[in-house]
């Protein structure tokens, strides 16, 4: 037996899309494969099908020798299908063996389990305790809960859905070292990723999607990332222009800013300061879930500080709500797309009315001008390359990447002084990441400020001016970016977050 | 097998499709109740749906289907307001009695005053009566974040026995020979709110629920407050990003809700009813919730059902009469009607797909 898994002519159409269009690829024992593709190219649909989530319209599967059409996923998993979101599905007031518990068929005594949760987590370089809250573990160490969930099924197929968006570098290393492991062993992996150098370290072999339809497959180690980009998107790639930017006055001014957790999980914010002048970008890097949403939340108005603490063009806005502030100019775009920066449920033309209002004439006398919404809306799929059907599409229905396309356009649309944004490339295929950085630094070119909060230091060196880190809620001071060294960023970083890999 | 699977966009067609489907299915259901009970169903039936409307003596029910729809409809607006926003005021009835309170306290207080202001001014006190009431739970929530549901119920039962305690007490009609309640408000006109056009039923009332239909359907889908209120209810933390702030929220839900129900006791008491009794409430304020969800929480969908809903009480009151149905019956009825139109409503959401699939 030579194929693990094959796939031929698997079609799955979604009102006004074909997400993916007679697909067909194979994967060989202990294979690392990748899926690359655009956003919207149908990666996430293809998995779903594989994992019995989605039911294809046509098209058949073998897994193992065997003719295989899960109903569902318990059907996926009987088989040897194992998947992990890139949304964990975690309790947080449980612990890791209880939450390990709730995804099984029929666990084990707690005790025991728990000791299977440590041997299998030791032997694959992934410490775990099992007691431990879920609520208290960075995001590296509940994306192990999810892992280890799935290796206690022993699974032939182990699909990963951009896993390492949300890790730090250091994370991402012990989970490349995990993958080489299982692979050594047999077990087969499918790993979606929009980081092609993480793909050319990691996989053998790619298959590459663009507009539902397998467009070429390669082994990624011979080709460049920017050959792989040009794959996906078909046509070349453009280079980031970082035009000169003259930097104006300060207009962004905050001093001994603090703030108590918005979770009981959270982190406080503790004393932050910094300056921020026109046409400048002050990148702010850090692993998520140290602060970075609470920044975002502070600067955008929905948790407002105290009195003093942030001034927007020498006015202090610190009480201000964030409509004010976006009447003033201060806009922001938080990272968590459905249900915080967008409405799921509703139209794109109504998720720009959402933050759109105060800046642009979408409402006459309070009432709101549909008409104007829906041009807005347009202009901005229009502006940013997302790809939907139309503007009465469901924020929900869109890719993820699509979506976030969607969000940044909506506030750069909207000509503001200071620009807050919060991961902006999550999820974001190479293509449109660029596109977004570009649109950001036309952005600071035109006058604007804007705070880019990222993990992602290659695009924090990109596209910032100076740099910042934020760590357990404490702000470094700001350094120039240029002539940063990665060990001096590491030293603002203030280390690997305690994380170490177990000796294996 | 069958399997729901969620649909990306909610479905159109079956939003408005699903209450129609929520009607049949309960005449059926009630059908089967009625004939366990020994009734012919389709008799029944006919006599809730159909003899008020056409049938012998349907020239003075059609009148009284204006004077039950009134308070339903205007009351479901204003729920439907708190609602949409995921504030869930159970506690309309309350409201509806202090409403009533609040005016009829002014009018015989004023007895037996001759002024043109009396009746603006009683519509005033209305809606404040009904405002004040639900700014408890409004209050408690936002310093204590107390459950409005709860505490909206439990209201409910504390406007009852304030209601009883005016009827025999302060408000009691001094020339009544002892009886309990107050005077009767139609045979005092200046607090009269009396019959616009003779025989239709047709009173201030109504007309008032007419312009909160209007009123309401401009606030929610056509005013930015509207759109901010259905955000809240949509996803909690879009709606603080968009500038929506929690404590505002909720004292707007509840106080629209808490006016309208006021406004809905006001015009009742000083018309169709007439007088403070210990039973002046019949439950318009719990009929209500049903009558907004069966609008689907929109605004014309909650005047159409605030008619049925109408119907279904006067035909109710004839089925008890000429079939001797009981009234615990015709409650379960209308019951089984929010029943079947939550389950319905899977389908707006949802699509569902029968069939085995091959393992
Ligand atoms: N439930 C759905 N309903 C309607 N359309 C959908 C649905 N899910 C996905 N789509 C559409 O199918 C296409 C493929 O989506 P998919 O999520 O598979 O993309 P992807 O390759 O995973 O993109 P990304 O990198 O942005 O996550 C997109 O155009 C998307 O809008
Ligand atoms: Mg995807």
């Amino acid at each position: 037996m030579t194929e693990l898994l094959k796939i031929d002519g698997l079609t799955k159409a979604y009102p006004g899309v074909v997400a993916n269009d007679g697909v067909g690829f194979s994967v060989r024992p202990g294979e690392v494969h990748a899926l690359l593709g655009e956003n919207g190219a149908g990666k996430s649909t293809l998995v779903k099908m594989i994992y019995g989530l989605v039911k294809p319209d046509s098209g058949t599967m073998h897994f193992a020798g065997q003719s295989f059409a899960p109903a569902d996923p318990r059907a996926a998993r009987a088989a040897g299908v194992a998947m992990v979101f890139q949304h964990f599905s975690l309790f947080e007031a449980l612990n890791v063996a209880e939450n390990v518990a709730l995804g099984m068929e029929n666990p084990p005594p707690m005790r025991q389990l728990a000791k299977r949760i440590r041997e299998i987590s030791t032997a694959y370089g992934l410490p775990l305790d099992p007691a431990r809250l879920v609520g208290d573990l960075s995001a590296g160490e509940r994306q192990r809960v999810e892992i280890v969930r799935c290796l206690l099924q022993d699974p032939k197929l182990l699909i990963m859905d951009e896993p390492t968006s949300v890790l730090t570098p250091q994370e991402v290393e012990i989970l490349f070292h995990t993958l080489r492991k299982l692979s050594a062993e047999g077990t087969a992996i499918l790993y979606i990723s929009h980081k092609l150098e993480e793909i050319r370290t990691l996989c053998e072999g790619a298959t590459i999607l663009r507009a539902g339809k397998v467009v070429a497959s390669c082994n990624p180690r011979e080709k460049t990332a920017r050959e792989l980009a040009e794959l996906m998107v078909g046509a070349e790639l453009k280079v980031t222009d970082r035009a000169e930017r003259k930097l104006g006055d300060v207009v962004l001014k905050v001093s001994g800013l603090s703030l108590a957790p918005l979770s009981q999980f959270g982190p406080s914010l503790k004393d932050l300061s910094l300056e921020l002048r026109a046409g400048e970008v002050l990148g702010i890097g850090g692993v998520a879930g140290n602060g970075q949403e609470e920044l975002l939340a502070t600067l955008s108005g929905e948790r407002p500080s105290a009195l003093g603490t942030v001034s927007l063009m020498g006015e202090d806005i610190s009480g201000l709500g964030p409509n004010p502030r976006r009447a003033k100019g201060l806009l922001a775009a938080p990272e968590e797309r459905l249900g915080h920066a967008a409405v799921p449920a509703m139209s794109l033309t109504e998720n720009a009315i959402l933050t759109g209002t105060m800046r642009k004439p979408l409402t006459r006398n309070g009432f709101v001008d549909q008409g104007a919404a829906k041009t807005f809306a347009d202009e901005i799929i229009q502006a940013f390359d997302v790809r939907t059907p139309g503007s009465h599409v469901a924020a929900r229905a869109l890719s993820g990447g699509n979506l976030q396309k969607y969000v940044i356009g909506r506030e750069v649309l909207q000509n503001p002084a200071v620009l807050v944004v919060n991961q902006p490339t999550w999820g974001v295929d190479a293509a449109a990441a660029a596109s977004i950085r570009q649109a950001l630094l036309d952005l600071a070119a035109k006058g604007a400020a804007v705070i880019a909060i990222s993990q992602d230091l290659d695009e924090l060196m990109e596209i910032s001016d100076r740099f910042s880190a934020l760590n357990e809620g404490r702000l470094s001071a700001s350094r120039p970016t240029q002539g940063l060294t990665i060990e001096e960023i590491g030293m603002m970083l203030g280390g690997a977050h305690g994380m170490q890999e177990a000796a294996v | 097998m069958i399997t729901l699977v969620r649909r990306p966009t909610p479905s159109q067609f079956w939003s408005y499709a699903t209450p129609l489907l929520a009607v049949i299915a309960t005449m059926i259901a009630g059908g089967i109740l009625f004939a366990i009970l020994g009734k012919h169903p389709v008799e029944a039936i006919r006599v809730i749906f159909w003899d008020p409307l056409f049938g012998g003596n349907a020239s003075y029910f059609r009148g009284q289907l204006l004077v039950k729809a009134g308070p339903l409809i205007l009351i479901a607006c204003g729920l439907a307001v708190g609602f949409r926003a995921g504030i869930w005021n159970i506690g309309a009835e309350g409201q509806y009695i202090m409403g009533a309170l609040f005016s009829a306290w002014l009018a015989l207080k004023m007895y037996p005053a001759e002024s043109h202001w009396l009746f603006p001014a009683m519509i005033v006190l209305g809606a404040l009566g009904g405002f004040l009431w639900a700014m408890i739970p409004a209050v408690l929530k936002v310093l204590f974040g107390t459950s409005e549901i709860l505490v909206s119920l439990m209201l409910v039962y504390v406007a009852e026995n304030l209601l009883a305690y005016m009827a025999f007490g302060p408000l009691k009609n001094p020339e009544g020979f002892g009886f309990p309640g107050s005077r009767n408000l139609q045979d005092y006109p200046s607090a009269f709110n009396h019959e616009l056009i003779e025989g239709t039923g047709m009173h201030w009332g109504v007309v008032a629920a007419l312009i909160a239909v209007i009123f309401t359907y401009g606030l929610m889908h056509r005013h930015i407050t509207g759109f901010r209120i259905r955000v809240a209810g949509e996803a909690p933390r879009a709606a603080r990003f968009a500038g929506v702030i929690p404590a505002r929220l909720v004292m707007l839900g509840l106080g629209m809700g808490g006016a309208f129900a006021g406004l809905a006791g006001m015009f009742e008491v000083s018309g169709p009813s007439g007088q403070i009794t210990d039973s002046f409430n019949v439950g318009y304020g719990f009929t209500a919730i049903i009558v907004a969800f069966l609008g689907r929480l929109h605004p014309i969908g909650i005047l159409l059902a605030g008619l049925l809903m109408a119907l279904t009480y006067i035909g109710g009151d004839m089925a008890q009469l000429m079939l001797g149905l009981p009234s615990a019956a015709i409650q379960v009825f209308q019951g089984m009607l929010l029943f079947f139109l939550l389950a319905f409503d899977v389908l707006t959401n949802f699509r569902i797909r029968f069939g085995r699939v091959a393992a």
